[in-house]
């Protein structure tokens, strides 16, 4: 039974879920770069870019010491900008650090075609040259078009293609919590 | 948006879009990103029936950062010297695959002929069109007040803007008085009145004679050239009066209230309508206007060109 005053769908992750998820990939982010020194998490907008101040608070409560974080905005490089109106710009800010030579950890919410991820790498690739770059998401519900893959997965997800994925965030949202939807 | 014709035609959400995109454009040149990527394989064709230094560098400039190509076509130098019509210009344009047409024309209303003729397919930016209009003009200058007086955020209600001068032949006026509306500020014209419009108390603005009373209250002073070139009458007695009654000078400056900033869309007349003391005194933005210039018309060619066309 649906009902048109509810958010239609399944809940897969609460509020909960995701606190433990985060606090998950800080610690794995921290063990696989030997103690997150010359660390720079970029968040790709618009809720990449809160996991990706999340994920750095947790990493600076975890090491004592805070972590660079930035945000990266992707639109004037996607492969999809023709098939669309021009679409409204989000903000980029590069941490005063820089990126040359650091390694670079890219946040996303949900990874899927993998298509907004080369679209960040071409745009990181105009601030400098990192050192390394991984990737860190919340979801990864599959159906990559690009040999992309994530460093650290917050759930994997299996989807059905017709399927959508809502991520809300406090910040954004007003409440922590991953749907599926199917669509109708 | 197809084509940017008149300030008038702006929304005030449209507006604010295009301020918005060229806050992020500007902020990702400070960061040092040189070159955008969105108009790649876009061609714009500058067609300058007029001269131009800032606006059609300008132009060139913000296009070349999004990485269209660009084609330079001014009226010297080029078929429009041997009496080439302006839609057969058009339509070789047309023939050579323009995606945008910036045109800067002596005649009001040129842009509306070439975006409305049938004769391209492509949109058409008015970079100034006789008497008439000059909307990216208006837009940087919205841009530079809204930087300087809100913070770069929002719209400009409440602000008092006073424009002096030439206001008759003054495209950038009619475009200014039009957006500033939009984004509700209080416009205030004062010029003599041999240099002010026939109709202009129909305008949405107060209309005043005296510079000296019209002072108090404004953020910003915004003084216009005045344009020789097109007066074929004598408008006022001498410069040294126009100058005189007219002119921006320190003394007057130092009546202004203390965040109020001085513009001048430029080329500027030192010592006619501003003394030079003026023009470069810390209160004045004028070469801040020059620079937001490029991310205004960054931000409008992005969203003419960046997106898909059949949606338009």
């Amino acid at each position: 039974m649906t009902n048109d005053f509810l958010p239609s769908g399944r809940v897969v992750l609460d509020a909960s879920d995701i606190s433990r998820a985060l606090t998950r990939l800080a610690h794995e982010i921290v063990e696989r770069t030997h103690g997150a020194t010359n660390l720079t998490l970029m968040g790709i907008p618009t809720r990449g870019a809160m996991l990706a101040t999340r994920l750095g608070e947790l990493i600076s409560q975890i090491q004592g010491s805070p972590v660079a974080v930035g945000a990266i905005d992707i639109t004037m490089y996607r492969d999809d900008l023709r098939l669309r109106p021009a679409r409204a710009l989000q903000p980029t800010t590069i941490p005063p650090e820089g990126i040359e030579g650091r390694l670079v950890i890219l946040v996303d919410d949900v990874l899927f075609s993998g298509r907004t991820i080369r679209a960040a790498l071409d745009a990181l690739s105009e601030h400098g040259r990192p050192e390394l770059v991984q990737l860190a998401v919340l979801v990864d519900r599959g159906h990559r078009e690009l040999p992309i893959r994530a460093d650290y997965v917050g759930k994997n997800l299996p989807t059905s293609h017709t399927e959508k994925i809502q991520v809300n965030l406090v910040e954004h949202d007003g409440n922590d919590e991953v749907r599926i939807e199917s669509e109708a | 948006m197809k084509h940017l014709l008149s300030a008038a035609d702006l929304s005030r959400d449209e507006a604010l879009q295009i301020l918005d995109t060229a806050k992020q454009l500007s902020v990702a040149t400070e960061q040092g990103v040189g070159k955008l990527p969105p108009l790649r394989g876009r061609t714009v064709v500058n067609l300058f029936y007029e001269d131009s230094t800032r606006t059609r560098i300008s132009f060139e400039a913000a296009a070349k950062r999004l990485s269209a190509d660009v084609i330079n076509f001014s009226a010297v130098g080029s078929s429009i010297s041997k009496g080439e019509s302006l839609k057969d210009t058009a339509l070789t344009l047309e023939a050579m695959g323009a995606h945008a047409v910036v045109i800067r024309h002596n005649s009001s209303g040129a842009p509306h002929r070439l975006a409305n003729a049938g004769w391209i397919s492509g949109g058409v930016v008015n970079a100034g069109d006789g008497t008439h209009e000059h909307p990216t003009q208006a837009l940087l200058d919205a841009y530079t007040l809204r930087d300087h007086l809100r913070g770069g955020e929002g719209d400009l209600t409440g602000l008092n803007v006073t424009i002096v001068g030439d206001v008759l032949h003054s495209r950038v006026a009619r475009s200014n008085i039009l957006l500033l509306n939009t984004l509700g500020a209080k416009v205030r014209l004062v010029a003599p009145p041999t240099l002010l419009p026939y109709g202009v108390e129909d305008w949405d603005c107060e209309v005043s004679y005296d510079l000296d009373s019209s002072l108090d209250g404004s953020d910003a002073v915004m003084m216009l050239r005045v344009q020789r070139e097109r007066m074929n009458a004598a408008y006022f007695p001498t410069s040294h009066e126009y100058s005189n009654r007219y002119g921006l000078n320190v003394t007057r400056m130092n009546r202004l209230s203390q965040n109020a900033v001085i513009m001048h869309p430029g080329p500027m007349n030192r010592g006619m309508e501003i003394s030079a003391d003026v023009a470069d005194s810390n209160r004045s933005v004028i070469v801040e206007q020059v620079a937001n210039g490029v991310s205004v018309r960054m931000a409008v060619l992005y969203l003419m060109l960046g997106g898909s066309e059949s949606l338009k």
